[in-house]
């Protein structure tokens, strides 16, 4: 076994319930690389939703809450509100974070909660079968969509830097190595980290919406249509292309909420010891 | 007020954590706790909805803190799902629901008692939930010290099902001493890491929890799962199931609670449960001046439906009326308790938002006898 594996994954949960090809397993690699860089094991505290992208926080041999279908970014802020010394992650999928929890995301954003949120992108509801997700592109054909889709689809990291995000990455599973250094960023940076990973999905994504199910297919398709970007305007030109941008698109220091409320409690006791503020 | 009565014993009970939403009538219980959380170190998150404010219970809970949650009948609906979860995920929390008119919007400002079977199925599937009601603000404090100590006990989530009256009355509340209260630990794990099985019960059924980032590593899912954590096979969800269930059931005696107030002998029962229990005590009062003998059997803890007690407290009774503010859930349990052909159980029902009078009661028995 590969020696990250050996020494993170909870043996007595493999093999893994993701489909031969899927990015899954790739995104758990780059994820326990950053971990063992950063050495952050004992302070990881995870949370998951429901969706295929959910089970990698599983696999991995740390503290881990799996709970409802979008539900994953309040659970991690009821950890991270009971210890602020801990190093929270929520894993979840497009559906999961931009549809059923999108509502979640734009409050956790807004007050910039020190945790990291990574949000794996299949263009499409993979484990139910293959359906539209807020994701997919207009005109796709899905198990819902049969005679294409005609909604815009939300590109998650606009409006999770929209909504006060204080670092945004999108990366795919075909760059490693800049997704490893996203982790590590979002895994030390102090607020609201979303990092989004492209992924491919031979089984749903390859055969409905790209044409193949062949892994090799659906590799090569990420890494023609994602393309590494320098700054906004190469962004909105990628993007004109029908292209996928990739890049660090943000990172800033902004007061964040639990240092906030640990002054606020400090302010406040303070001034109830001297008789002041009820 | 009973819903600062409640704040109050949470606090004191050390609850640490509380994520609500607000709404009418159970508002001031996330407001005490803004107010008073900060100064014990604790947190009071207002959060986006009900249903965030349920999640983060449960993710508070699991990060080994005492955890709350405070609603009313439509956050409550938004809630289940997160009952459900805290049901599956074995997380000891509170959840107070100060019942007010419904379906939907229904009568914010007004009481009801609508959400009676809401608290014991409104999440999917087979589970076991404790659900306590009471009938005054010093029940709010006591009744939310017990759900706590339940909570803790069994790790289950332990609902408190008031209604506006009892939320909003104001009335005396003796507050004890800490010390003088017995609170129930959260159940640590016994042996290290190594040696530990996330899901393997103790013999009363109820697994040890250990907190995150404490060493244990535990794999906690919403799925029913095998006694590692993971997904379980047909045989371990069977277990798991059937486990969650009857760690409640199979331990009814030790907080069941189904008191008679008035005459336990007299002929002539009420069946009561929440607000409606006050205004009973008064129509057994009065009924005593007339020369009407009368006993009021009030159900405190009505789910699991302490069907023995109940049982017992109206031994004897010839005429059996559950009087409720909603068009008969509690009728229905005595109905299916109390199966003697001579006695039909019968309702006295009143909807709509005005809190019965004690006369009206007087006036049930004397019309429909």
């Amino acid at each position: 076994m590969n020696p990250l594996g050996e020494k993170y994954l909870r043996k007595d949960f493999l093999p893994f319930l993701f489909c031969p090809g899927c990015g899954d397993g790739m995104i758990v690699q780059s994820f326990l690389q950053a971990v063992e860089d950063l050495g952050c094991r004992e302070n990881l505290a995870m949370t998951a939703g429901i969706g295929c992208s959910a089970w990698i926080a599983v696999y991995i041999h740390a503290d881990v809450l799996k709970v409802l279908h979008g539900r994953a970014i309040p659970a991690a802020i009821g950890l991270k509100a009971t210890q602020p010394s801990r190093t929270v992650v929520t894993f979840t999928g497009d559906g999961d974070c931009l549809a059923i929890g999108g509502n979640h995301l734009l409050h956790a954003a807004r007050r910039n909660i020190d945790m990291t949120v990574v949000v794996v992108n299949n263009q499409l509801y993979a484990m139910t079968g293959g359906q539209v997700a807020p994701s997919t592109k207009v005109g796709s054909k899905t198990q819902t969509t049969p005679y294409g889709n005609v909604e815009k689809p939300l590109d998650g990291c606009k409006v999770a830097a929209a909504a006060g995000a204080t670092l945004v990455s999108r990366w795919s599973t075909a760059h490693p190595r800049q997704l490893i250094r996203a982790f590590k960023n979002a895994l030390t940076h102090k607020g609201f980290a979303f990092v989004e990973v492209m992924s491919q999905c031979p089984v749903q994504t390859g055969r409905y919406l790209l044409g193949s199910g062949s892994p090799q297919f659906n590799f090569q398709w990420l890494k023609d249509n994602c393309v590494a970007v320098k700054d906004t305007s190469q962004r909105d030109e990628v993007e004109a292309q029908g292209k996928i941008p990739l890049g660090d698109f943000l990172q800033v220091e902004k007061p964040e909420f639990m240092e906030e409320v640990r002054r606020m409690n400090e302010r406040v006791k303070e001034a109830k010891a001297k008789g002041g503020e009820r | 007020m009973g819903n600062e009565a409640c704040a109050e014993a949470a606090l004191l009970a050390g609850c640490r954590f509380f994520a609500g939403y607000p709404i009418t009538p159970a508002t001031e219980i996330l407001e005490v706790m803004s107010r008073r959380l900060p100064l014990v170190d604790g947190l009071c998150l207002q959060m986006e909805d009900e249903i965030a404010a349920v999640v983060a219970m449960v993710g508070a809970s699991w990060g080994g803190a005492k955890s709350m949650t405070a609603t009313s009948g439509p956050g409550f609906c938004l809630m289940q799902e997160g009952i459900g979860l805290a049901v599956a995920v074995e997380a000891p929390c509170v959840i107070v629901n100060v019942q007010r008119g419904g379906p939907a919007s229904g009568q914010s400002t007004s009481t009801a008692q609508g959400d009676f079977y809401q608290a014991r199925y409104g999440s999917n599937g087979d589970y076991s939930i404790i659900v306590l009601c009471p009938s005054t603000a010093q029940e709010m404090f006591d009744h939310t010290v017990k759900a706590f100590n339940l909570s803790e006990r069994f790790r289950v989530p332990v609902i408190i099902l008031s209604d506006e009256v009892v939320g909003h009355i104001r009335e005396k509340v003796c507050i004890p001493d800490a010390d003088q209260l017995a609170f129930a630990p959260r159940k640590a794990p016994t042996v290290p890491p190594e040696e530990f099985v996330p899901f393997k019960p103790d013999a009363d059924g109820v697994p040890f929890m250990p907190a995150f980032n404490t060493g244990y590593r535990i794999p906690v899912i919403s799925q029913a799962k095998s006694l590692s954590g993971n997904r379980g096979n047909a045989r371990e969800a069977d277990e798991n199931i059937r486990r969650i269930v009857a760690k409640i059931e199979d331990h009814l005696d030790e907080f069941a609670d189904v008191q008679v107030y008035g005459d336990p002998k007299a002929e002539t029962a009420f069946v009561t449960f929440g607000s409606v229990c006050r205004a009973a005590r008064s129509a057994v009062d009065m009924g005593r001046e007339q020369g009407l003998a009368l006993r009021s059997v009030e159900v405190k803890t009505v789910w699991p439906f302490p069907d023995t007690l109940v049982r017992k407290a109206l031994a004897g009774a010839k005429r059996i009326v559950v009087m409720e503010m909603n068009l008969g859930m509690l009728q229905r349990e005595v109905e299916r308790v109390i199966r003697q052909p001579k006695i039909k159980i019968e309702l006295f029902s009143k909807i709509g938002g005005i809190y019965p009078q004690p006369q009206e009661f007087l006036r049930f028995l004397e019309e429909k006898r």
